[in-house]
């Protein structure tokens, strides 16, 4: 038994941790540490910069591109990367959409999108949720009807991340209505530019913009741009689903969130002499926050060391994101309370990279409120804490369904 | 014993819920929200036509000398309707204070506050204070028959918008209040939005110069007006949570009736109805302590009433954190997006608690009293 991570790791730490240091830019840091808002520029410089040195998609095949990085180097990676201040380089491309390209893709689907993936000539979204298919993502109703060398899909995508900034959507779509409803979905991916999307933003309740809705009005879509087999769309969205949940545990950015409400603790006035860090009582609850942030950490590393034994990633993933987001929220609740009276306080305007105008209240407390109610949605994005705890009440403790 | 509401309190009850229902839609509240003024001049005059803007004044100053009681069916049903208007500050906080110890002339006032003229604020917090009601570093400097005030008033609600402000400085004597005109010279009001859509002000006092008049009450007799103020707030503030709670539990009721999933509705799922019950659970608890809020308004025995409000206050805040992410997340996605009712209610739910002091102050306060 040993927790620590190798030589030859911490030697890859201080590598990365000099890496960062010296490439990220002083203006797209400073806007990430102090929580503006990031454009689409400011997160294509990032996989810019990264693919330079091939660290876009690290964990890739070398053939494709990657470094073959363990999941104990991902790890290190990102969060080194979250600690600095870099942006963060979105799933949809790099860990969601190419794995599958790479598994089930034609030769030349894995020629044409891999390298644009890692060049960021492609900014990737996902289409999966639907107004009437959350959790119960089989139902899912929008069409793809086969017309030669084409199918036209019609319906309606809902929640797409920055499917405003997307070059390429990846959809499940219907390409059968017989049978059980897994057995007629098929994978597309579809060209944003094409006739007939339209994307319309969905305000969330920090008054940002960062969902949508994609809407499909008889697009037409390539054969050549479905993975696959037409109707086994469900199997590769499984393989996919597997290989989305280690990063939602959010070692970096929860580190970097507990450093930051330190800080605001610290700072916070009690309107008696001493910080609020120093009172018992609060200091208490972050000092649980950072326990619990221990322990998930621990655990991380006990299910990477697994998934190397067998192979393959196991259920405990949903360990991971069910502890994971409720430390993300549990942390970004204390920042907000540090606040006290000013956490009401918001302020849009002064999210924008080049506001110099007055900011009331304290300036740690640019964001944190909105990131607050922002929050709430990593219990329920990438498949929703209800749904991880029938995974683990399943799949880890054998129970059967009602 | 008798948890019953009055024939009166029933009719006021129906009423503004009546109202409410009609004139305060979620497109009406929508384009207050848009207009950004956090307190619709329309609605206000309704108010003052309801009668209810002159609740907390008794009769001989122009008012209906209603009770805590009354102050609480009005506050439930303003946190059912989300109202954003600034009712607490001007009707209950403000008037409250001018009733309990105002002069002649400032009472004078009162009338003009029943009939929706007039809007108060309480400006007492301020930047480094947190909740400490005593920790108040505005100065007021007597000079001949003036006093001149210097200092900062934090996230003042309705502060830019009001035509009077209560401001408690302190004073050789100790700290005291003062009524000050809102367009005072030397005073400047930064009008802010909070996250629930209601309005704020930060309000910088440089030399700001009003006659001994302007004094409320004793010359540094403010602390215990200021803390029978933040008592009436919290009253109304757990009043609001309950009737949000209500709002918000009926509204996610009908989405887990209505939600269908993997063939069913959603709340047919054991681990959701579960989920459900202790949402009611804690919206009772926390209507108990509502009440018991608003009954010890009058009790005489300060610490008394010191553990009945921070009781209060740290119960509401517990419930109303717990209802409104347990609304949500029940959601889904719906339930983050700004577009449903649902985040509307789980935001004011959450700010409540930023207010007149939160769950940690409160369970403080109390453990001190306990531990006394």
């Amino acid at each position: 038994m040993d927790l620590n991570f190798s030589a030859e790791e911490e030697r890859f730490r201080a590598e990365v941790r000099a890496f960062v240091a010296a490439e990220l830019p002083g203006s797209i840091r400073d806007k990430v540490l102090g929580h503006k808002r990031l454009d689409r520029e400011d997160f294509l410089t990032w996989v810019r910069i990264l693919n330079r040195r091939g660290w876009v998609a690290p964990s890739w095949p070398r053939r494709f591109g990657g470094q073959e990085w363990d999941a104990a180097r991902v790890l290190i990676f990102e969060e080194e990367c979250a600690l600095a201040g870099a942006p963060p380089v979105l799933s949809f491309g790099p860990r969601m959409v190419a794995p599958v390209i790479m598994t089930f893709g034609s030769p030349a689907q894995q020629e044409y999108f891999l390298p644009r993936i890692l060049s960021g000539e492609h900014w990737w979204c996902q289409g999966y949720s639907e107004p009437g298919s959350g959790s119960d993502l089989a139902s899912l109703k929008t069409r793809a009807e086969r017309r030669g060398d084409s199918y036209v899909v019609n319906g309606q995508k809902t929640w797409t991340t920055l499917a405003q900034y997307a070059d390429w959507i990846f959809c499940l779509v219907r390409t059968s209505s017989e049978g059980r409803p897994q057995s007629g979905i098929s994978f597309l991916l579809i060209d944003m530019k094409s006739p007939g999307i339209a994307v319309r933003p969905i305000v969330m309740l920090d008054g940002e913009h960062e969902i949508n809705e994609v809407w499909f009005n008889d697009v037409e879509v390539p054969v050549a741009n479905r993975i696959g087999e037409e109707n086994q769309g469900w199997t590769y969205a499984k393989f996919l689903l597997g290989h989305e949940r280690v990063s939602n545990a959010a070692l970096g950015p929860s580190k970097r969130a507990l450093r930051e409400l330190k800080a605001i603790a610290a700072a916070a006035p009690t309107g008696g002499g001493r910080p609020l860090i120093q009172t018992p009582r609060f200091r208490d609850r972050i000092a649980e926050a950072e326990i619990d942030l221990m322990a998930l950490e621990v655990l991380v590393l006990r299910v990477i060391a697994m998934d190397r034994e067998r192979h393959t990633p196991g259920p405990e993933a949903s360990l991971l994101k069910l502890r994971g987001s409720q430390i993300q929220q549990t942390i970004s609740e204390l920042a907000m309370e540090a606040l006290g009276p000013y956490a009401p306080l918001h302020q849009p305007q002064v999210l924008a990279a080049d506001w110099n105008g007055p900011l009331a209240g304290p300036a740690e407390g640019i964001g944190v409120t909105g990131r607050y109610f922002n929050y709430r949605k990593v219990s329920i994005y990438a498949g929703s804490n209800e749904i991880q705890r029938s995974i683990i009440a399943r799949h880890m403790l054998g129970l059967k369904e009602s | 014993m008798n948890f019953a509401f009055t024939e009166e309190q029933t009719q006021l009850r129906d009423s503004l819920r009546r109202f409410l229902t009609q004139s305060y839609t979620v497109e009406r509240r929508r384009a207050i929200l848009r207009a950004g003024s956090g307190c619709d001049p329309a609605t206000w005059r309704q108010f003052a036509e309801l009668g209810i803007l002159g609740l907390a004044i008794p009769e001989s100053l122009g008012g209906i000398g209603g009770s805590a009681f009354d102050a609480l069916v009005v506050m439930e049903e303003f946190g059912r309707a989300l109202v954003l208007e600034p009712y607490l500050s001007t009707a209950l906080v403000g008037a409250g204070i001018l009733v309990r110890a105002g002069s002649p002339p400032q009472q004078r006032l009162l009338p003009a506050v029943a009939a929706g003229e007039v809007r108060l604020a309480f400006a007492h917090g301020e930047r480094d204070s947190r909740w400490q009601l005593d920790a108040v570093t505005t100065r007021a400097a007597r000079e001949a028959d003036h006093w001149v005030l210097d200092g900062h008033k934090a996230m003042v609600t309705d502060g830019a918008g009001a035509h009077y402000l209560v401001v408690s400085a302190r004073a050789p004597s100790g700290i005291s209040l003062f009524l000050l005109p809102g367009a005072s010279e030397g005073m400047t009001r930064t009008a802010l939005t909070s996250h629930d859509g209601t309005n704020v002000a930060e309000i910088r006092l440089a030399g700001v110069r009003v006659p001994a008049d302007a004094l409320i009450g004793a010359d540094g007799g403010g602390s215990p007006l200021i803390e029978a103020a933040s008592e009436v707030a919290i009253a109304g503030l757990c009043a609001e949570a309950v009737g949000a709670m209500d709002a918000l539990l009926a509204l996610t009721l009908e989405y887990v009736r209505t939600r269908r999933q993997f063939g069913v509705p959603i709340g047919t799922f054991q681990a959701l109805q579960h989920r459900m019950a202790d949402m009611l659970l804690h919206a009772e608890l926390a209507r108990s302590m509502s009440y018991l809020a608003s009954a010890r308004l009058a009790v005489s025995d300060l610490t008394e009433r010191r553990r009945a409000l921070s009781a209060a206050k740290f119960l509401v805040g517990r419930s109303a954190r717990f209802i409104g992410q347990e609304a949500v997340q029940l959601h889904g996605a719906m339930g983050v997006s700004d577009e449903l009712p649902t985040s509307h209610y789980f935001r004011r739910l959450t700010l409540i608690n930023a207010s007149f002091g939160d769950m940690d102050h409160h369970l403080e306060r109390f453990a001190s009293v306990m531990a006394a």
